[in-house]
């Protein structure tokens, strides 16, 4: 095995060679047809979410008795005007969905930053300092992990009152601690290495020492994480508003079509079956580049 | 040992407090309970009754009546039923977890041999088709694979029925779908478990012995293989009842999922308080235990 010098020797700085690094797993990741099957399935939600205006056929709220329960285009009834049929009063399912991606990605992608802020922020804390600040931290994790975090969003949201804030800041609070044993167990390991000490030696204050030296090292695994986060919130989110607490009536979000649908899945199969295919592909697409992710970003490959 | 065991005891009389302290505040968070339970009266009745009810007084004092209440299994009455809370909650107990048990029964039994088969026969077909049901198994939302159950098995083919939780027959299609939900992740954990024990020294040792390949799965690797399963299969229990939540709505399945679904609708705290308690204390009980026979299976953490 040829002789490589570790990333963290002392002569090397905080950040040695990363573009390399990156475009490395950039290759790594376009290698693999899943994966690109992934990325370009991603590419087109986001597409849809931030272009919905302009993406989706009609408008997400116009309603048209006439055209109520009208079925996907490939089925007997089905017409070309509504691709994937109307609801039951009368709204395109296809513009439904292309506007609820925008909630969806929206409150994942909010949720994820929250979460990784108190995260990282606490695990750090917890890892560096160690002792009765760690104890404390961890103390905290456990009571979180007694809740399952379904109901504890449930009753928070319920109390505090429906809105797309609460959601966020909600979904937040209950999923960060993930982010805090991760980032604590590496901090755990990279509190050993020479250049830690190094640094220390150097005279770097412990802030310092934490912001600049120890965090940069632990971003590969905080992006892996947020990513398969990210698909962790929009499916929590679409739970909540198919249970009734969403963020309103405003505009769509595929949980609330889902609730909605169901109570005529009898008669009209499609109105629950497709926003579920959006949820289903949108995450999907989300673990299979997150999954790469994680193999490519891993150092020791 | 024993030390090991008081500090974990300790540690568990701390995050019960802690539970408590979250369940508590539920109620605290919600804005004015008064208001919820009398909407129509005027404030000089609402005044009334919130000194008589004691949430006038300062936060901690309530806390610790809270506690002290919770002890005695006094949750505070429901604000719709008008009965007290925390039975409310107990009667419908038994039906979430046999769900819930039923539930995680059918994912273990499919998990462990897939799981198992996959890491033995790595790349085969059987293992390539497992990977691809996980991701698909951990991207599909609870309640739309409940619905699409449904729509195929009661609405087109008319096998089972639509919802409930009478006989056997409606017990299939919520077991399936919350079994599903989570089946993915006990899958990975068995193989990647698996995976990591089969090339082991001493497996090689077993397997140069001359036993039969069997053998050695069953009595050496699996053995072993079976620790992180242990810790996941607890702390899937708290997952699991989140997704009980999900499917007892979907089904129409009479637990404490619907309880505090509705109850949450209802703006009905107390239930949702008492609820969440009862939930997050089996919970809390199931880790210790499950932590216990950790330790009990996994002599090495003892010395430590």
């Amino acid at each position: 095995m040829a002789i490589t010098l570790p990333r963290d020797t002392v002569v090397a700085p905080a950040e040695p060679a990363r573009a390399g690094e990156r475009s490395r797993a950039l290759r790594k990741l376009a290698r693999n047809p899943a994966t690109l099957l992934g990325a370009l399935v991603l590419l087109v939600v986001i597409g849809s979410a931030v272009g919905a205006p302009w993406v989706a056929p009609h408008d997400s709220a116009t309603q048209s008795l006439i055209r109520r329960f009208t079925p996907p285009v490939w089925a007997s009834g089905g017409s070309a005007a509504h691709l994937l049929g109307t609801d039951q009063v009368g709204r395109d399912i296809l513009s439904r969905i292309v506007h609820g991606a925008r909630t969806s990605l929206m409150v994942g992608v909010s949720a994820v930053l929250v979460s990784v802020v108190v995260g990282v922020g606490l695990g750090l804390l917890s890892g560096y300092l160690g002792g009765h600040v760690d104890t404390t931290i961890m103390t905290v994790v456990d009571i979180t992990l007694s809740f399952p975090q379904l109901l504890l969003a449930l009753a928070f949201v319920a109390a505090l009152g429906p809105s797309l804030l609460t959601i966020i800041v909600v979904l937040g609070l209950t999923g960060w601690e993930r982010y805090a044993r991760v980032v604590r167990a590496e901090v755990l390991a990279l509190r050993e290495k020479d250049f830690v000490e190094a640094a220390r030696a150097m005279g770097a204050s412990t802030s310092r020492m934490i912001v600049r030296h120890v965090l940069p090292n632990t971003f590969s695994s905080i992006i892996v994480l947020s990513t398969l986060q990210v698909a962790q919130a929009i499916l929590q989110e679409a739970a909540l508003s198919f249970l009734g607490v969403g963020s309103g009536r405003a505009y769509p979000t595929w949980g609330q079509m889902i609730a909605l649908g169901r109570d005529f899945v009898t008669v009209a199969w499609w109105l629950p079956t497709f926003p579920g295919l959006a949820i289903l592909v949108t995450v999907l697409a989300i673990n299979l580049v997150g999954d790469r992710l994680r193999d490519a970003l891993d150092p020791r490959v | 040992m024993t030390a090991l065991v008081v500090r974990r005891l300790l540690r568990l009389v701390v995050v019960c407090v802690g539970v408590s302290l979250v369940a508590f505040s539920i109620l605290q968070v919600s804005g004015d309970p008064v208001s919820l339970m009398l909407p129509e009266a005027p404030d000089s009745d609402r005044d009334v009754l919130r000194q008589a009810m004691g949430f006038n007084d300062p936060v901690v004092v309530q806390f610790v009546r809270f506690v002290g209440n919770a002890f005695r299994g006094d949750f505070g009455k429901s604000f719709f039923h008008r009965t007290p809370a925390l039975p409310l909650v107990l009667e419908r107990m038994p039906t979430t977890l046999t769900l819930t048990v039923l539930a995680m029964a059918l994912a273990l039994a499919v998990a462990l041999p897939v799981g198992i088969y996959s890491a033995v026969r790595r790349d085969s077909v059987v293992d390539h088709a497992a990977t691809a049901v996980v991701f698909l198994g951990q991207s599909m939302p609870v309640f739309w694979t409940g619905i699409m159950l449904i729509l195929l098995f009661a609405v087109q083919w008319r096998l089972l029925p639509v919802s409930g939780w009478n006989d056997w027959s409606s017990l299939v299609l919520p077991t399936i779908t919350l079994g599903t939900f989570s089946a993915p992740l006990l899958l990975r954990i068995v193989r990647s478990s698996m995976l990591e024990v089969i090339n082991l020294d001493y497996v090689r040792t077993a397997r140069a012995k001359g036993l039969s390949e069997w053998f050695v799965i069953c009595r050496h690797a699996l053995v072993n293989a079976a620790l992180p399963l242990v810790t996941v299969t607890g702390l899937q229990f708290g997952l699991l009842l989140g997704g009980a939540v999900i499917t007892e709505t979907v089904f129409a399945v009479p637990g404490v999922g619907r309880l505090i679904v509705n109850a949450i609708r209802q703006l009905d705290f107390p239930v949702v308080q008492a609820a969440v308690f009862v939930l997050a204390m089996i919970i809390v009980l199931v880790n210790f235990a499950v932590d216990m026979l950790y330790v009990y299976l996994n002599p090495q953490i003892r010395v430590r």
